[in-house]
């Protein structure tokens, strides 16, 4: 096999393993933006903020510790023991829920019935919100997320290439196991929501909010559902993103990565949200494998909204979209 | 004239025995800033008949409606359900009180087929929370199984086995309606209320409809409560008959006593004839 396709073929899986950690960010909003139209500007960021407490929680860090020392004169950093993983995860669950749950009571609760440029307004104001509770609750600097999921080069898919290929392709731990990760979140959400009493109910919301209502469906219990679904998938993204760069501000960026994925698999679908990432992840390898020598290097911080370009001229509801036919 | 005794009720003419008072509306009146939409009306619904609220366009029946599921809340009055005040209650509390609706606009979930949009009308009767249907799959599953059953029975007796894992989206209108009766239904509610149930249905299905109608209240029992503008489906189908006009009630009683009163007569012919 001639070296430039083995090359090809690395990039492209590499592509695909990236194109994994974009779709558990997309995932994110598509639950939000299925169940009650708000595109949740906030997903990013609640990926970092749900990766700042569970670093806070693990390492025992003591909350608005530099809030206290400020005020107070004390030198309060840490509590002097740390939590095991399990117990960190079910404990910043528990943050995600209450956070859904105070999102629904006290901002989108008064907003009901409104345009939904304005609920997109709120979430702007509540990402920008929840950075800044995130900075004075954990502190600023980067920190290391350590979950137990090894990282390095994966010497099985090293070994197995180099047999088949006699060239062995350079894949990271780290994104196999965010792959098979994220291969059972989807599971579990399909499971629920296809088979579940709640599941049903929010498929039900999804879909006619007036219909929902006259079967008996409370529609904020709904609300607070599913922004806790989106505030735990916000934390698996946070741990990948997390475990591959380091926690850091910057983590909320992804968000924007997240664009082109939602564009090209459609807002409202799961799967979709999946293929979108898929597609970009390796799309954006496999351009910049071949026209890095044309066009030079660093194609992938444009590429993806190019692709997101072209898709909204030529197909604007998606792959997976739901047309939208208006009659007049 | 029918006599409606306040405690025993009424025999219907084809001599069916109605009984005590479900529900009461006192002295409600509805604005909508300075319009009004109903103007202190009061009437009273009993267990097991069908009750027709008719008027013209406007007239404000589906406000009454909305009133009655708790979509709108009336400024004055007050709403008796099963002997007691009924709070003010949004819309989904009060299906969960047995009152089951569709909508004019037929209101399902497109995207799910016709077997679990009549499923969503069980939710009320599934009481296995998330957690023990994640933990205890056994009693979750055999919940699911007997509410699968009641919807079947509701299924075969609309007869749109047919159409059962069709996606509601792309069913004829007709099939829609008989969908969302389906739905209601599926919540063995103590209340039913129909808007306009036969709205832009051809004459074929308009039968059809009716028979369904009759056949529901006759089968399970049900108090049905429904609104339409055609004069001559509603006389046929119903026991007693709320009649209104700007908001304002000018008739109730049997379809017979309704159709030789004066105001009704004007209500409805008065605009064809001046």
């Amino acid at each position: 096999m001639p070296d430039t396709l083995l090359f090809a073929m690395e990039a492209a899986v590499n592509g695909l393993a990236a194109g994994v950690m974009y779709a558990l960010v997309a995932l994110g909003f598509v639950l939000i933006f299925k169940a009650s139209g708000i595109f949740n500007f906030s997903q990013g960021v609640m990926a970092l903020f749900a990766a700042l407490t569970l670093v806070g929680l693990q390492t025992g860090q003591i909350p608005f510790s530099h809030l206290i020392n400020a005020i107070f004169g004390t030198r309060l950093h840490h509590f002097g023991f740390t939590l095991p993983t399990v117990v960190a995860i079910i404990g910043t669950v528990a943050v995600m829920v209450a956070f859904a749950w105070l999102v629904e009571r006290y901002i989108f609760r008064h907003l009901v019935n409104q345009e939904p440029i304005i609920l997109f307004m709120a979430t702007i104001g509540l990402a920008y919100f929840l950075e800044g509770l995130g900075d004075i609750m954990w502190g600023a600097e980067v920190k290391r997320m350590d979950v137990g999921i090894p990282q390095g080069m994966s010497e099985t898919v090293d070994d197995l290439t180099f047999a088949w290929f006699g060239y062995g392709f350079f894949v990271d731990t780290l994104e196999i196991w965010a792959a098979v990760i994220a291969g059972l979140l989807v599971i579990g959400l399909v499971i629920f929501s296809q088979y579940t009493k709640q599941g049903r109910a929010l498929r039900a919301v999804a879909d006619d909010h007036q219909a929902a209502l006259s079967v008996g469906i409370s529609l904020r219990f709904i609300w607070v559902l599913v922004w806790s679904l989106a505030g735990i998938v916000a934390l698996v993204a946070g741990i990948m993103w997390g475990a591959k760069s380091g926690v850091q501000f910057s983590l909320s960026l992804i968000a924007l990565k997240a664009l082109p994925v939602l564009i090209l698999g459609g807002f409202t679908s799961i799967p979709g949200a999946i293929v979108g990432g898929l597609i970009i992840g390796v799309g954006e390898k496999l351009f910049d494998f071949f026209m890095q020598p044309i066009v030079g290097s660093a194609t992938e911080n444009w590429f993806a909204y190019m692709l997101a370009l072209v898709f909204l001229l030529f197909r604007p509801q998606g792959l997976f979209g739901e047309k939208i036919i208006e009659r007049v | 004239m029918l006599d409606v005794n306040r405690d025993e009720g009424y025999t219907t003419a084809d001599g069916r025995k109605i009984g005590r008072v479900a529900m009461e509306m006192k002295n409600i009146t509805l604005r909508f800033g300075g319009v009004v939409a109903i103007k202190d009306i009061s009437f009273d619904i009993r267990w097991g008949e069908i009750r027709a609220i008719i008027g013209p366009n406007g007239a404000g029946k589906s406000s009454m409606l909305n009133v009655i599921s708790g979509f709108y809340h009336p400024q004055e009055g007050e709403v008796w359900y099963k002997g007691h005040l009924r709070p003010r209650m949004r819309p989904y509390q009060v299906a969960r009180t047995g009152i089951a609706r569709t909508f004019q606009n037929i209101a399902l979930f497109e995207g799910m087929s016709v077997l679990d949009n009549i499923m969503t009308g069980r939710l009320n009767h599934m009481n296995k929370g998330f957690f023990s249907q994640a933990l205890w799959w056994g009693p979750a599953a055999r919940e699911e199984e007997e509410n699968r059953e009641k919807v079947e029975k509701v299924i075969d007796f609309l007869e749109i086995q047919h159409i059962r894992k069709t996606p509601v989206a792309r069913l004829p209108y007709g099939l829609k309606k008989r969908v969302e009766l389906a739905r209601a239904l599926a919540a063995e509610p103590s209340i039913l209320l129909l808007d306009e149930p036969m709205a832009g249905m051809n004459v074929e299905e308009k039968e059809d409809m009716s028979r369904f109608i009759l056949d529901v209240n006759d089968e399970f029992g049900s108090t049905i409560v429904l609104i339409e503008h055609d004069m001559g489906v509603v006389m046929d189908l119903s026991d007693r008959v709320v009649v209104m006009d700007y908001g304002k009630k000018i008739g109730d009683g049997s379809p017979d006593e309704v159709r030789s009163n004066e105001e009704v007569i004007k209500a409805y012919l008065g605009v064809q004839h001046d």
